[in-house]
């Protein structure tokens, strides 16, 4: 497989030389054909919410772009997203996304070690500061003073704050590294916080999910290289191309939502058929994210594509506040875990309801005084 | 059976009336058509129905209707005549307001059987109308904020902003959804207050609503 061997030579060594060509001329040398690369093209013109018109001058632009340096930092992550990235079933873009970046160092996939691999990442950040990207998977801890996560000596706070500055911009790649992920769910114990939170003066993408779709991560970068600026951020800093539009709203299975049929419980007749998931506790309609359109392997599918309700894994804290995942609303906090907000309010009114019936009935048993001049007011 | 001649006191004036009973029947339609969209039941036979479509669009539409009502009313409290201005909601803020407040309280509380006979409104509901208007509030921004996400960075979704960041998606909901039981809990104790006060006062305290006049036992000043 090219890529992968392209992948290894990039990262063992520093191939300066190679970045001053254009990314067409590379693609072409490595023996990518022009069909492969305009296909490629096309899919990232669709990823990133742009009319099919637009598949040349991305095309066009790409040819003559120089290929970015990356650098992927693993914090307190799971490397989910790096296998996310390196599995996208698509071999044409995993290929591509190789040959168009040097991925100078990847703690996970990089064949150096221990201080050669320390060395190539000083020498990346060095030689092409504030021009490479710098890519982040994990949660960052804060707590202690960050003790609860080191790499190569260094706590995970010290290497992001020394590599996200001199990057031209740092994607967070993840739920971890965009909003601290599960690390940060209740109670925390490491203090756990996404790149923004732990390095706020950096330039950061997030790239929320779990993992995150592999696409959306080479649309961000073929954005750039294409209109050479990041793209139109929301206010979690999730380009708007990915994240611009609910789950709920681009469902297939919205029609049944709108109809009225809905899963009633787990393999009923309903789930086989595919009704909605809303009463399965989905939270298509919290999340934003674009997985009903990009799906995840090569568009395979995806969660509710295959019979399992959204979990909300692209929102800021969704541990803690989308849980229970198989219900519709959360628990109320004080009243024991099976206590809904339907039984507390029902409960609330039928003791109004008591309350005021018992008034009632010792109102009729007394003889009240009936207002008289002598008590006029107004 | 008192003795006493009443006097007729035009109170409550049309568009407080009109308020009143909008806010009753989009109440009842948006706590039916809510409940039904947080625990859905399943009535569709076939795809092509739009149940939970209709439904919601009853929702939003009353939700409109609801809005345009608690607006115009708090309009008319600095309009309209005494009895509906906003010095009426803040009993408490006056000596003679928490005079009469502590003598509806012992009333309430079977401690006195003195019928004390309220012209306008009544202080202690008064009181509990601003927390009401606050929790209409909160239905209508965490309402319009689940709403607006169908087009984000619409003109509605920039404008409710600052709710997207007071509240989680799911927290929005939830207090969309508890917030409805504590109207249906006010909805009770209004109704009965109501039912009361029209008992013991004689004063036609529920036609009233619907023809503006109340009966009293003081002459108009």
């Amino acid at each position: 497989m090219s890529g992968k061997e392209n992948g290894d030579s990039a990262l063992t060594e520093l191939d300066a030389e190679q970045s001053e060509f254009s990314i067409g001329e590379i693609l072409r040398k490595r023996g990518v054909s022009r069909r492969d690369f305009l296909k490629f093209c096309s899919v990232m013109t669709a990823a990133m919410a742009l009319p099919a018109s637009f598949a040349p001058k991305v095309a066009e632009a790409l040819d003559e772009a120089t290929r970015p340096t990356l650098v992927w930092l693993e914090m307190q992550s799971c490397s989910g997203d790096s296998e996310a990235l390196l599995r996208s079933a698509n071999p044409t873009v995993a290929e591509i996304l190789l040959d168009i970046l040097s991925v100078d160092y990847h703690e996970t996939i990089m064949a150096a070690a221990g201080h050669q691999a320390e060395e190539a990442l000083d020498k990346a950040i060095a030689t092409y500061r504030g021009k490479y990207i710098c890519v982040i998977e994990g949660s960052i801890s804060m707590k202690d003073g960050g003790v609860y996560g080191s790499t190569g000596g260094k706590s995970h706070l010290a290497r992001a704050r020394q590599v996200c500055s001199g990057a031209l911009a740092t994607i967070a790649v993840g739920t971890c590294a965009t909003y601290g992920g599960i690390a940060a769910a209740v109670p925390n114990p490491t203090g756990a916080v996404g790149v923004k939170e732990a390095v706020p003066s950096a330039t950061v993408i997030n790239l929320p999910g779990c993992p995150v779709n592999a696409d959306n991560l080479t649309a961000t970068i073929v954005h750039y290289l294409v209109f050479g600026k990041i793209p139109a951020l929301d206010s979690h800093g999730r380009p708007l191309f990915a994240y611009g539009k609910r789950i709920h709203d681009n469902c297939e299975r919205r029609p049944h939502f709108d109809a009225g049929q809905y899963v009633e419980h787990w393999g009923d007749d309903s789930h086989r058929k595919g009704f909605c998931l809303y009463k399965m506790g989905c939270k298509g309609p919290a999340t934003f994210h674009n997985c009903p359109t990009q799906r995840y392997n090569e568009k395979t599918s995806w969660p509710i594509g295959s019979g399992h309700p959204c979990a909300g894994c692209s929102e800021p804290n969704f541990w803690d506040t989308m849980s229970p995942m198989y219900k519709r609303l959360p628990n109320v906090p004080g009243f024991g875990i099976e206590a809904t907000a339907d039984k507390i309010g029902l409960g609330l009114v039928a003791g109004a309801g008591a309350a005021f019936a018992v008034h009632g009935v010792l109102n009729a048993l007394r003889k009240d005084k009936e207002p008289a001049d002598d008590t006029k007011e107004g | 059976m008192s003795e006493s001649c009443k006097y007729k006191r035009y109170i409550w004036e049309l568009p407080v009336r009109c308020c009143h009973w909008i806010n009753v029947v989009s109440i009842v339609v948006l706590s039916v058509t809510g409940f039904f969209i947080g625990r859905p039941y399943s009535f569709a036979s076939s795809a092509s129905d739009f149940t939970m479509g209709w439904i919601r669009f009853i929702h939003f539409t009353a939700a409109y209707l609801f809005t345009v009502s608690v607006i115009s009313r708090t309009i008319w409290a600095f309009i309209g005549n005494k009895y509906s201005g906003w010095r009426a909601f803040f009993p408490l803020a006056t000596v003679q307001g928490r005079e009469k407040s502590v003598k509806m309280l012992r009333y309430y509380l079977l401690i006195d059987k003195q019928v004390p006979e309220t012209i306008g409104h009544n202080p202690l509901a008064t009181s509990a109308y601003v927390v009401l208007f606050g929790l209409y509030s909160v239905m209508i921004l965490t309402g319009f904020s689940l709403y607006a996400e169908h087009a984000p960075l619409s003109p509605m979704h920039r404008a409710l902003a600052f709710m997207y960041s007071l509240f989680s998606d799911q927290g929005m909901r939830f207090t969309h959804h508890i917030s409805m039981w504590f109207i249906l809990g006010f909805v009770v104790n209004h109704i009965y207050s109501a039912w009361l006060m029209d008992i013991k006062e004689h004063g036609g305290e529920i036609s009233s609503m619907f023809s503006g006049y109340k009966f009293t036992v003081k002459k108009e000043d």
